[in-house]
Parts: C-alpha cells; structure tokens; sequence
C-alpha cells in the first residue's frame, strides 16, 4: 500500500493531490503489468479500470470492419490510459494494445465513482485532471483530422 | 561574387547533380552553379528562390550542411505547378536561382543555451542546416532536442540523418507520426505532445519552429506552457513570393515583409498577427 502511495504521489496526473485523497485512491488502486502484444481494453468493453502509466508504450486503434487498423496516439510513462469510467456509458472508444512490456497502477472506475460521490471535493481534483486530457485528444484530433501536414488545396 | 548576389533579380543557372526522392511527394535537389564557382555561403533557415524557365519560381529553403563543402542542397514538396515541374528536373537539367534571401535562425546567438528545435512536415527541410550547424559545434549549446512531428512514418524525411542523429548520446531526439499502422513501434499522436516530455531549463532555452502556421501555433502554446519566454522563440513563416527582395509586397504580412523581415522572425513580433485569418 505505501509503495503505491509512493507511485501515485510521484506521477504527474496526480501532481499536488492532497495527500489525503491519494490515500483514498489507494483504496481502489492495483499494480498491473502487461506484456508486449496484450490487448489492455477493446472498443466497446466495459470502462472499469484506469491506468496510470509508469512505463513501457500502449497504442490506441481505432478499427473500421475490414479495413486496417490505424494508431491514433501512442501513451507512455507519465501518461494515464483511459477517461470514459468518469463518463457515462462508461465504455472504451478504441482499443488499447501494450507495444512493449508496460507497468501501470490499475485503478477501479466504479471504486473511484463511488468514493467521488462520497466526497464531492475528490470528484473535483479528478476532474479538474481528467478534463484536460479529454481537452488534450479533442485537440488532437482537430489537428489530425485538418490533416495539417497535407498539401493546401 | 555570384551573379545573383550582384543582382538579387536576376536568376543565376545551376546545374542539376542529382533528384532524390525523399517520400512520394518530396524530393531533394543537388545543384551548383553552371559557371564555375562556389555556390554563395548560406545561413541556416535562408532561401533561394528557384525559377523553371517558362514555368514561373518558388522560395525553397536551403535543407543542406552549412558548415560543409557540399552541392547547394533544397528539399522540395509537390504542391503545384512550379513544384511538380522541380520534381521532372532530371540530373543535367538546369534550373534558375536567386538568392540567398532571408533572415537565418538565431544560432548564433543561441550558444550558451538550450536549443530546442521543433519541426512538422515539410518544416525539417529549414531546420536541418541549423542543426548541422548546432551539431558542428556541439559543445557551445547546453541541450539539444529535436521533436519532429509528420503525417504517417511513410512521409518521414531524411531517415538517415534521424538514425544518426539518434544514436547520439548528446543530443534528444522524439519523432511523433499522426496516425499509423500497426507495424509502426514509434510514438503517434501531435508533435506539441513530445515538447512535455522534453528536459531542458526553461531559463535559458532557445526554440526554433518550423511547420504549417497551425501546427506552429499549438506548438508556441505548449512551449510557453512550459515557461519558456516569448523572445526566445523563433518562427519561420510562409507566404507567396514573387520578388524576395521587398520590392514587390507580395509576401507582406502585417506589417513585415516575409522575404526581408522573415523569414525566420521571433513569436513576440508576430504574435498578434499569427493565427488571423487574413493578413
Ligand atoms: C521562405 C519560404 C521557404 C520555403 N521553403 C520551402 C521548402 O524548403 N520546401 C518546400 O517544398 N516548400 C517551401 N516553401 C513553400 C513553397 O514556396 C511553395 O510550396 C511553392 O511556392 C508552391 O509553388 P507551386 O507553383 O508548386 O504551387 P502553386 O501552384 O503556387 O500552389 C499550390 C498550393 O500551395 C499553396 N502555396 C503556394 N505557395 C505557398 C507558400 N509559400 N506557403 C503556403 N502555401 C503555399 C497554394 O496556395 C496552393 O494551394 C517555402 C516558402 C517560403 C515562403
Ligand atoms: S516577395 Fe516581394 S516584397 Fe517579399
């Protein structure tokens, strides 16, 4: 429990958290380690855990049917892998695959949820986290789909 | 003197020595003078501007190695008439120059410092003479990190230079695709997003951008995030030319003229002009 004290204190997603509230996050964190290849959530699945990345590479795809699956954005050390448990229907919007071995601390949507609600106050440090991430791939996105590399027309 | 130096307009003949295809819509060009005689010296981030006879010109930005006895070196993207007629130019070929025209990147006036260069697309191509030139005297500069942002890893430019340059220990560098396949292992997401990662003392560190205005746009926002000061920032801008000497106004921009004020200019002197949708 103290080392994933420890972890959680350090990483940047949860930078000038009181300590308290790291501490009742604790209560809905576990360590997790995937190895290169695994699939860590598929479009569509349930949205139960986030992660908040210590090391290694995951891909986010996106897949249409047939066609070929594309990477939309790479996450690694410092990043955090997943919003949609803070926003119903709690259910992923691509697939989420480790590239390479990846150490995360796992935490538990419907945990967080529930202890949000007790303590309106911790719902709002996540929040005020999470929605400039949410912000951050909008963005993003923007960018990609204006396809600014391409030649004007 | 080169012709062209001793009037600005009017083009010298240069020879083509060699076409080589970058990616499947850019190209680089090796030339040198067809009368005998050095190409003129150059600074990084200048540019020349390339005539086709009977096609009309384009302002290219010189991609070669400063510091190095070299053919006069320019990357080039297809994008229209001018450009696709560049492409067709075969070795033997000759083709118009004027220049070099422009106000070069500060790297000069950076040593002492950090230096970040951070580039999208085509925007490598005028970076590159200011990083051989950073990497030429490597131990006057602090950190040097290089984050390139492209399309697809298919439309990635000068693979070798970025192995290379890779496998220093001296040097950062982060290369950042928007979208790829899934046998792509490198990083996919917005160029902006490498700038967190990076180290470097925000105090003393020199940014040189270069990419399409929008792309440099997000990147000023995540550098200044990042504390680093407006004055230290540098960006190269774009707009037509025709005369590149700020004779004909064709390339003014607010109140500066690109080909003599520019290209290269700092962020606080076009700050209020970057991003409006007519200037
Ligand atoms: C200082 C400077 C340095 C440059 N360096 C390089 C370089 O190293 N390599 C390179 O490939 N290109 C560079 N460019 C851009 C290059 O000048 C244009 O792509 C070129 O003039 C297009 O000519 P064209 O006749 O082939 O296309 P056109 O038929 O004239 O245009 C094709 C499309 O490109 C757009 N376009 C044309 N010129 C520009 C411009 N200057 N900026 C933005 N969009 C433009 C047009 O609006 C049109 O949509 C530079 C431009 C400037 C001003
Ligand atoms: S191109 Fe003529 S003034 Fe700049």
């Amino acid at each position: 429990m103290e080392l994933l004290e420890k972890i959680l204190v350090q990483h940047p997603f949860l930078k000038d958290l009181e300590q308290k509230y790291v501490q009742l996050m604790v209560g809905c964190a576990s360590n997790v380690r995937f190895d290169s290849g695994t699939f860590i959530y598929r479009e569509g699945d349930e949205a139960n855990y986030f992660y908040i990345l210590r090391a290694g590479k995951v891909a986010l795809e996106i897949h249409d049917g047939g066609r070929e699956t594309i990477t939309i954005e790479t996450l690694g050390e410092g990043d955090v892998l997943g919003w949609a448990w803070l926003v119903p229907p709690y259910r992923r919007h691509a697939d989420a695959q480790a590239l390479e071995l990846t150490r995360a601390i796992a935490l538990d949507g419907k945990c967080l949820r529930d202890k949000c609600r007790d303590d309106h106050n911790l719902g709002y440090e996540l929040m005020m986290r999470i929605v400039p991430l949410i912000t951050h791939q909008l963005q993003a996105t923007q960018l990609q789909l204006m396809d600014v590399y391409g030649v004007k027309k | 003197m080169s012709e062209s130096l001793a009037n600005p307009l009017l083009p010298a003949p240069y020879r083509v020595l060699r076409n080589q295809r970058n990616t499947h819509d850019v190209f680089t060009l090796d030339v040198e003078p067809v009368k005998k005689g050095n190409s003129p010296l150059f600074s990084p981030g200048q540019f020349n501007m390339l005539y086709i006879f009977g096609k009309g010109d384009a302002a290219i930005s010189i991609s070669g190695d400063p510091t190095k006895e070299q053919p006069l070196r320019h990357t080039i993207r297809r994008a229209g008439v001018v450009t696709q007629a560049l492409e067709q130019v075969k070795p033997g070929g000759v083709l118009g120059i004027r220049g070099p025209f422009g106000v070069p990147w500060p790297v000069k006036e950076a040593e002492g410092q950090d230096v970040l260069l951070v580039a999208g697309g085509i925007g490598l191509a005028p970076l590159r003479p200011a990083m051989y030139t950073l990497l030429a005297n490597r131990d006057k500069y602090g950190r040097i990190a290089l984050f390139y942002g492209a399309r697809t890893p298919e439309d990635l430019l000068y693979l070798s230079d970025l192995e290379q340059w890779r496998g220093r220990f001296d040097l950062q560098v982060c290369v950042s695709v928007d979208t790829a396949k899934r046998n792509w292992m490198g990083d996919v997401g917005v160029v902006t997003k490498l700038i967190a990662k990076a180290s470097f003392d925000p105090s003393n560190t020199v940014a040189l951008v270069c990419g399409p205005e929008i792309m440099m746009r997000f990147s000023v926002q995540e550098l200044k995030k990042n504390e680093i000061k407006s004055g230290n920032i540098f960006l190269s801008m774009e707009r037509n030319m025709k005369c590149a000497v700020g004779f004909c106004g064709h390339c003014q921009y607010g109140p500066h003229f690109i080909c003599k004020d520019g290209p290269v200019f700092r962020y606080d002197q076009v700050q209020s002009l970057l991003g409006k949708r007519e200037v």
